[in-house]
């Protein structure tokens, strides 16, 4: 019976199901909605809509929106977590224990860690990306679109996994990063570990071709005239971004194939006996990590490059020097791993060369800083919600970077290494400038995709939660820190004094919640205000970029007509020259929807959800069928359709008529 | 423009697209082992009590392997000549002979781990042995997926001819083949040649 039920599903069992009331809470939201989007669907009989327009969707437009669909439900989820910490730390003094206890609280950090990076702010990057790239450098699709469609199903599977743990099992108590030799088998012997494995693999191989499709794309399907100095800074930026995803996760794809083999197959490589060296992990998972964290902040960096100029109404200030700062940060993010573990005794003069390195860095950085400031300078400024987002970006990510350059010192990170303050140092960078900076752009590019403008007043009502939430959440973390709070800490004396300024971090999480609050409001309102908000001229903004010339929403085909193109800010320049209707209509060929994709983010989601369990008939199959389900996808022919160009000129003069 | 020349213009620059992006796709491999090399050069000297490299490997036991897998690379590099010249049967005889070495080297290179597993010298004997296992078995299945790639490709040329997307196809395959070639060059030359003269 046991060896029947062992082969059957592995180590799989009724225990699996959560016992204690807060996971089984946990559980039921995650079955629950799924369940209950899919009886609406079924109730409003949507299915097939869904399906054919964007479950087996090709096209980047509607393959961001999805991306930015999950991201934010994941931003809810994660900030769920989130918001139970901070809870936890505020009660949890003295004779008080909170409410979770020491094995769900790590649970909880670990999760919130390893789903912010990696579902919410990846993915609002790689929506971004989708929406905008291909437009901005005026293209009508990506290099390989179906690819793009594998990377998005590969990212879905992954996130999917990591919320499964919810529901059945448990997730790591290793942190984000799962250091060995506590992430070893021996030390973490059940399903967690695993389930943090898979997930980032998956997804992380979706980024690596997502990383690939997006290089090409940038670097070759550019309008004609469009050469690589004209290409707006947003496009910049993530060429920088993905170059890093191309040396960087490779690195994470082998690092977490080792910890695999130390966890299955007993082989040594991070081991704390037979030979193994857990230092190397930490080396190799930082030199993944550290450029992880410039991948996240650069397209970023992008928005807000375009959302300062645009609401400065002036060219960018010194685009060349923007470009340089981009390629200097994308070179040296490789050289500064080492900062993150100085402490491990490497050597005096090894920390010293990665503690200058990392002063280093900041340069590249302030260079942009000061290239908006100037931009603004004598621009007329108009302060729409995008700009609000980038003002809170400057002052925050200063804060932020100030703290990180202390850091950067080793003599003082020996005193500051894995504090609060650290916490808080890094949650300032990636709050105020990933964050922040996806907010802006979506905000920004909202129009363009959806064809409607957000309701301003209610963006700004989050926008000022998010930043006095976020002051008071973390300021009292830096302060903590030097008084020597430890991070993870689910429990501490009374009589250290942290207890109040947790209270007042806890405070901050709920106003940064009631942010997220008038976030999801001020989508629904403009959702039903969507007539009144309606952009008709395709350029709301009056913007500089080639993706504001096409009427709003973006049409499937992008562009109608052959462009060409001469100066960088080339809308804007046609604007100036009024020569705005300009190029050839011509025939196109669009690739035909395809479910494939799905197909194999599910079965790749079968197959790591097996490895987890040990259902080793499962992984086997779905590793066959993957492979199949790829060769019959080589196999197919006709994988496009042919749009002549009457059939667009036709399709275009209705479109600008509507409009 | 007709449809025909349209049509002929956009599969100019799809392959062109394909090549770089396989490229770069080449060079995130690269980096996958560069890491794996990193690792078996931090952990090389970890034997833990178990043996060292002199002690287990068989210098012209791999000597012939390597000759036969560059051997495997040349043939692909004919088989993609041949289909640049519409010569399928050719084509497909150079294929097979690709896929027959390719085989050759992995059962050869399997038989040696089996050997070294059977002797008590396993992946779990020590640091180094798992980074030798890990380095040199992921080479191994780069190599078993190309030839699954490759035996795809023979079945493609059999049914559909040397179309378009084949020929981008067997292009990017002996790509990837000479690729491995290299890496194991790397491999035979840190971990095998260098293991055993030091
Ligand atoms: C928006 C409000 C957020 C709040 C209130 C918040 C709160 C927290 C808290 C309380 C911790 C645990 C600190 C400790 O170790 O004691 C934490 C850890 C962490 N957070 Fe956040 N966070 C927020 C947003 C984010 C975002 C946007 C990201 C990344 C995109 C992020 C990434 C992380 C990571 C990587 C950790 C470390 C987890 C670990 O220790 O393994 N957080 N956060
Ligand atoms: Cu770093």
């Amino acid at each position: 019976m046991y060896l029947f039920s062992f082969l059957l599903l592995g180590r799989l069992t009724l225990k699996a199901i959560p016992s204690d009331t807060i996971t089984r809470g946990g559980a039921l939201l995650v079955l629950l909605a799924p369940l209950g989007l899919a009886a609406l669907l079924t109730y409003k009989k949507k299915w097939k809509w869904l399906y054919k327009n964007w479950l087996t969707t090709l096209d980047p437009k509607k393959i961001g929106v999805m991306y930015i669909i999950l991201a934010s439900v994941m931003l809810v989820r994660a900030g769920v977590d989130a918001l139970m910490m901070r809870l936890q730390q505020a009660t949890s003094a003295g004779a008080s224990n909170g409410f979770l206890s020491a094995n769900h609280f790590q649970q909880v950090f670990s999760a919130h860690g390893t789903i912010m990076i990696f579902f919410v702010a990846m993915g609002l990057m790689f929506g971004l990306i989708n929406l905008v790239v291909p437009l901005q450098i005026g293209s009508r699709d990506v290099a390989f679109p179906f690819l793009n469609s594998v990377s998005f199903w590969l990212y879905t599977a992954g996130l999917i996994i990591v919320n499964l743990s919810l529901v059945l099992g448990t997730f790591s108590i290793a942190g984000w990063l799962a250091y060995p030799p506590l992430s070893e088998l021996k030390y973490s012997p059940g399903v967690g570990v695993d389930y943090w494995i898979w997930s980032l693999q998956i997804a992380g191989i979706g980024s690596l071709l997502s990383g690939i499709n997006f290089i090409v794309t940038i670097l070759k399907m550019r309008v004609k005239g469009m050469n690589l100095m004209k290409m707006p800074v947003f496009t910049w930026s993530v060429l920088g971004a993905l170059s890093l995803v191309i040396f960087a996760f490779p690195i994470l794809t082998a690092t977490l194939l080792l910890l695999t083999l130390d966890r299955n197959l007993g082989t040594h490589f991070f081991t704390a006996g037979g030979g193994g060296n857990a230092m190397m992990y930490v080396n190799l998972i930082w030199a993944w990590g550290h450029p992880e964290v410039y991948i996240l902040i650069l397209p970023a960096f992008g928005v807000f490059s375009e959302v300062v100029a645009t609401f400065s109404r002036k060219a960018l200030f010194g685009y060349k020097t923007m470009v340089w700062a981009i390629w200097a940060i994308v070179l040296l993010s490789f050289t500064v791993w080492l900062h993150h573990f100085f402490t491990m005794g490497a050597g005096a003069n090894v920390n010293a060369f990665f503690g200058i390195m990392t002063m280093i860095i900041a340069i590249p950085t302030g260079v942009k800083i000061f290239n908006w400031i100037f931009t603004m300078y004598k621009g007329r400024i108009s302060f729409a919600t995008p700009m609000l987002w980038f003002m809170g970006f400057v002052v925050l990510f200063t804060i932020g970077g100030v703290a990180g350059v202390i850091m950067a010192i080793p003599a003082a990170d020996f005193q500051l290494h894995n504090s609060l303050f650290l916490v808080a140092h890094f949650h300032t960078m990636i709050v105020s400038g990933v964050l922040f900076g996806y907010f802006a752009g979506f905000t920004y590019w909202f129009p363009k995709i959806f064809g409607f403008k957000l309701n301003e007043r209610l963006g700004k009502y989050a926008f000022w939660c998010w930043l006095v939430g976020f002051i008071l959440a973390f300021v009292p973390l830096y302060i903590l820190g030097m008084m020597g709070a430890t991070r993870r800490l689910n429990h501490y004396p009374s009589g250290l004094g942290y207890q109040p300024l947790f209270i007042v971090a806890g405070i901050g999480a709920g106003i940064i919640a009631l942010g997220v609050a008038f976030q999801v409001l001020q989508i629904g309102y403009s959702i039903y205000k969507r007539k009144e908000y309606k952009d008709t001229t395709g350029d709301p903004w009056n913007a500089r970029t080639l993706e504001w010339s096409i009427p709003s929403p973006a049409p499937f085909y992008n562009f109608a007509k052959r462009m060409e193109v001469s100066t960088k800010d080339a809308f804007w320049e046609m604007k100036q020259r009024k020569s705005l209707d300009q190029g050839e209509y011509e025939d196109i060929l669009v690739p035909k929807n395809s479910p494939i994709g799905m197909l194999i983010g599910f079965t790749s989601l079968a197959f790591g959800f097996a490895f987890v369990w040990h259902i080793w008939w499962l992984s086997g199959l779905s590793l066959i069928a993957l492979i199949s389900i790829v060769i019959y996808r080589l196999s197919q022919d006709n994988i496009e359709s042919f749009i002549s160009k009457d059939k667009l000129r036709k399709l275009d003069i209705s479109r600008k008529a509507e409009g | 423009m007709s449809k025909v020349s349209f049509i002929q213009e956009e599969m100019a620059q799809r392959n062109e697209k394909a090549v770089i992006g396989f490229w770069i796709y080449l060079m995130t491999d690269c980096v996958l082992f560069a890491s794996l090399f990193a690792t078996y050069a931090v952990l090389h000297k970890n034997t833990y009590g178990g043996p060292g490299s002199k002690d287990i490997f068989n210098l012209p036991y791999v000597l012939v392997e390597t000759l036969i897998l560059l051997t495997s690379s040349f043939s692909a590099g004919i088989a993609t000549y041949s289909a640049y010249l519409y010569k399928k049967a050719q084509t497909v005889i150079f294929l097979i002979i690709t896929i027959v070495l390719g085989l050759t080297f992995l059962i050869m290179e399997l038989s040696e781990f089996s050997h070294l597993i059977r002797i008590g010298d396993s992946f779990r004997r020590s640091g180094f042995l798992s980074s030798y296992f890990a380095l040199v078995g992921t080479h191994g299945m780069h190599i078993l997926f190309g030839l699954i790639a490759l035996s795809v490709l023979v079945c493609q040329i059999m049914i559909k001819g040397l179309n378009r997307n084949v020929l981008r196809r067997i292009n990017l395959i002996s790509m990837f083949w000479h690729f491995l070639d290299v890496v194991w060059i790397f491999i035979f030359t840190i971990v095998y040649l260098m293991g055993v003269i030091k």
